[in-house]
């Protein structure tokens, strides 16, 4: 790709970019997000037309062309949400759209299948074609994705993040995988914003920032550090700093907590945790393993048996709103669901849970103070950067990094006792993640407690005094983070005992 | 001096926004207009001619104001009942009965007590007429919160039980002598003042407008209007930060009552002094598109009740003058509903405030 520049309105999506992938190459394309890779790929797969600039693929140049021709051109994407139909077999899902017929007709089950085997061993996918999809784990379903691709003749296979649906063993089998198809001389292109990840797979890595290609180079001649400065320009730190664990006395104790989660299923089987003061606890697991279900519990979102107790006090029957009142903070994992409201202004979001305490209300906590708001508001914006052109803008007009600082801001400054904060970086940038974390680590030295939940293993590790797992609504090991090492929590995560 | 700049910038950005909201509904009313103009031409008659005997007639002189105004107030009563319950997300279509049950409650109080001072008795008629309309609203609230029941289907069921109770009750245990469905006339101590003789206009218009006041400040600067909009805006959300939406529905919903009762009290105590079975034409549903038509907005109320006002009272002087039958006025009236409270009313209801668990 020579020269590829895309605007949209407002935005130079795609500046100018220069992109060269070889054959039998796995090339890692790193950018924050925004940075203009998914608009870059789009264009590679006909998704998009670009304003400017040439397209070769295989030496010869492609002009105005739609996925279609793209597949038959030899590309082929994986998407981040996977298009496949549930109760179609692995067979009929990767055969959809090009069916083998006899006579023109019938489908042909025989070959349909044989097909499926055929190229699932060549790629050694390890693959049953007669299995229904929606028995299948996700890494599997990624595969399936991968053989449709490579069953319509992709040489050049498009990987829009393909790990972040997956757990790290699955993660193993995926680069496992992709190692013996670029052996058969296919080209990966993987798409990424985890440096750790294009630094294990990838020969080569494009970075982009802003639109712009920063730099190409070769994974062995770089480092995580030197990454990061391209993607964020400017120096990352990426190991925050941290002093030592100094936990004190117990805050939030979990005895045989118990609940159920929306379709009736248990999701908590027994629940026992404590967090100290001053301590990180990390709760490492796959999702939907009761993390959300055990963050309703504690917030008294969710009915549950077994106890809470926040400073020695049983808070088990207590309102949400007390629950907060008494010292719990809440960073959600769903912004929209549950921590902004998006009609609201920035204020407005600002006091959300403190409306009806002082300094926010007046007048035995029944009317507004416009003032203290406006007051608490400004000084919010300035410690927390919030990037918004006043405090009464609606949030819903602003990023989402600035968003998760208003809700930082917000839960930080109630001076809690304990923090729950749920994947509190999914979806923002390098720059705000670290930032995120910064605060995080901060808060803790300032002695609150933080309950860590985290789909993201290395947020995990960096931040975590102590580390959890949870497996199935149970803790099934809880160990300090340095006793315990990468590959035993991806085993425990994966349900695996260890010894 | 940096201070007076981001003032300035604030207010021209508020201005704008405001300006943003406005436009629209404008647009649409214009609209409306002129789709009512092709309707006139279409019937033979001439749009110029029949819309400035309307305007003449609603606006031209003291007596089509104050007609205007009559019409307006029980209207901006019930326009603002279905405002407040729609700012918690609730649907309260049940303004038409909590005004029927206030109106009857309000002509009990005004027809029982005898010799008490104007000052005490008529503010007793006015509460008596909020209670009654508040319980009419806390009883779908219950519904709901306990039992999840609709406040649809409630509201809905609860307009026929207040229409055939109060017309029991004047048909049978209240009833004056004579054939007339009504009761017997309120004590004069009772009565709100008529403000723009020989007009029907009393000073239920002024109760109705401190009403729009009230409410905009408890929404904008109560902690409880707060929690209100947080639960009509995101349900989810002010479930998460502690805020209890049952109680917060259930005072919404009473509150909502309260007012559409009160316009009934306005009706009785202003207008027509007793308790006339059938004397609401159906201000309940008039309120619902007049609370659309202003945008959901206090303000933005009482200028569509205005609006509605006007087209009935500039519409029966025109009706007189030009010989165009009534019924196209409610034609016209009808195609403002239909391009600006329809619109609206998709947008309402697309938003999932709806859906809510009961954990």
């Amino acid at each position: 790709m020579e020269g590829i520049t895309k605007n949209f309105p407002g935005v130079i999506a795609n500046d100018n970019i220069d992109f060269a992938v070889e054959e039998a190459e796995i090339h890692g394309l790193l950018g924050e997000n925004g940075a203009g890779k998914t608009v870059l790929m789009s264009i590679l797969y006909g998704l998009l037309h670009p304003d400017a600039g040439k397209i070769f693929i295989k030496g010869k140049e492609a002009e105005n062309y739609s996925p279609a021709q793209a597949i038959k051109l030899g590309l082929g994407m994986v998407h981040q949400s996977f298009m496949l139909i549930p109760s179609f077999t692995v067979a009929e899902n990767i055969i959809l759209g090009i069916e083998p017929t006899k006579s023109k007709l019938l489908l042909n089950r025989d070959r349909m299948v044989n097909d499926v085997k055929e190229i699932s061993d060549r790629y050694r996918l390890n693959v049953d074609p007669k299995a229904r999809v929606d028995t299948l784990p996700v890494g599997v379903q990624q595969r399936i994705e991968i053989l449709k691709a490579l069953y319509r003749g992709a040489d050049v296979l498009i990987m829009d993040e393909p790990t972040s649906v997956l757990i790290p063993s699955e993660v193993e089998e995926l680069f496992k995988a992709l190692l013996a198809l670029k052996k058969q001389g296919k080209t990966v292109i993987f798409i990424s914003h985890k440096l750790k990840e294009v630094l294990a797979i990838c020969d080569r890595v494009t970075v982009l920032r802003r639109g712009s290609v920063v730099g190409t180079v070769r994974a062995c001649d770089t480092d995580m550090e030197k990454l990061a400065m391209m993607m964020v320009g400017r120096k990352v730190v990426l190991t925050i700093e941290k002093r030592g664990t100094m936990a004190g006395k117990v805050v939030l104790k979990l005895d045989n907590l118990r609940a159920f989660n929306d379709r009736g299923l248990p999701a908590l089987r027994g629940i026992d945790l404590e967090i100290c003061e001053s301590e990180i606890l990390g709760i490492a697991g796959v999702e939907g393993n009761g993390q959300t279900e055990l963050v309703e519990v504690l917030m008294g979102l969710r009915k549950a048996e077994g106890k809470v107790f926040l400073d020695n006090n049983d808070i088990s029957e207590m309102s949400t709103g007390k629950r907060i009142e008494g010292g719990i903070a809440n960073v959600p994992e769903d912004r929209q669901k549950r921590g902004l409201i998006e009609d609201f202004s920035v204020s407005e979001n600002l006091i959300l849970g403190s409306q009806s305490m002082p300094p926010f209300a007046k007048w035995s906590r029944t009317i507004l103070d416009g003032k203290q708001i406006s007051a608490f508001s400004r000084d919010s914006i300035k410690g927390f950067s919030i990037k918004t052109p006043s405090e009464d803008t609606p949030v819903r007009h602003l990023s989402g990094g600035t968003q998760q600082r208003v809700v930082l801001a917000r839960e930080f400054r109630r001076k809690p006792k304990l923090i729950i904060a749920s994947q509190p970086t999914r979806g923002l940038d390098v720059g705000a993640t670290e930032y995120v974390r910064k605060r995080l680590v901060e808060m803790r030295d300032q002695g609150c407690a933080i309950l860590l939940i985290s789909a993201d293993l290395d947020e995990i590790q960096v931040l975590s005094d102590k580390i959890a797992v949870i497996y199935e609504g149970r803790i099934v090991a809880t160990k300090p983070v340095e006793e315990i090492k990468e590959k035993e929590l991806g085993l425990l995560m994966g349900g695996g005992k260890h010894d | 001096m940096i201070d007076v700049e981001q003032k300035v910038k604030q207010f021209l950005y508020r201005f704008g926004t405001e300006l943003q909201r406005v436009l629209p509904q404008t647009i649409a009313i214009l609209t409306a207009f002129l789709a009512g103009a092709i309707v006139l031409l279409a019937t033979g008659y001439s749009p110029l001619k029949v819309y400035s005997a309307m305007i003449k007639g609603a606006f031209g002189d003291m007596f089509g104001i104050g007609q205007t105004l009559t019409q307006a107030s029980p209207m901006i009563f019930t326009a603002l009942a279905f405002l407040f319950a729609s700012k918690c997300g609730l649907f309260n279509i049940g303004a038409e009965g909590q005004l029927l049950v206030g109106a009857f409650a309000t002509a009990l109080v005004g027809i029982s007590f005898h010799g008490l001072p104007a000052f005490i008795h008529t503010p007793m008629a006015l509460l008596a007429g909020a209670l009654a309309g508040g319980l009419w609203g806390f009883i779908p609230a219950i519904l709901k919160t306990r039992f999840r029941a609709h406040e649809v289907i409630t509201t809905m069921m609860l307009n026929y039980i207040a229409l055939y109770l109060t017309g029991y009750m004047v048909n049978y245990p209240f009833k004056a002598p004579g054939w007339v469905s009504q009761t017997v006339p309120i004590e004069q101590s009772a009565e709100l003042p008529r403000i723009l003789q020989p007009t029907q206009l009393s000073a239920s218009i002024v109760i109705s407008v401190f009403m729009a006041g009230i409410l905009q400040y408890i929404l904008r600067k109560t902690t409880f209007g707060y929690q209100v909009r947080a639960v009509g805006l995101k349900l989810s959300v002010a479930e998460g930060s502690g805020i209890n939406i049952k109680r917060t529905m259930v005072l919404s919903l009473v509150l909502s009552g309260a007012i559409a009762g009160l316009g009934g009290s306005g009706e009785v105590l202003g207008v027509h002094r007793r308790f006339i079975e059938g004397f609401s034409p159906g201000y309940g549903w008039d309120g619902l598109a007049v609370a659309l038509v202003g945008g959901l907005n206090p303000i933005g109320v009482l200028l569509a009740a205005v609006l509605f006002g006007a087209i009935r009272s500039g519409g029966m002087v025109m009706t007189r003058t030009t010989g165009v039958p009534l019924d196209l006025i409610y034609v016209l009236q009808s195609l403002v509903i239909f391009f600006v409270a329809v619109p609206m009313l998709a947008r309402f209801l697309k938003r999932d405030r709806f859906k809510w668990r009961i954990s």
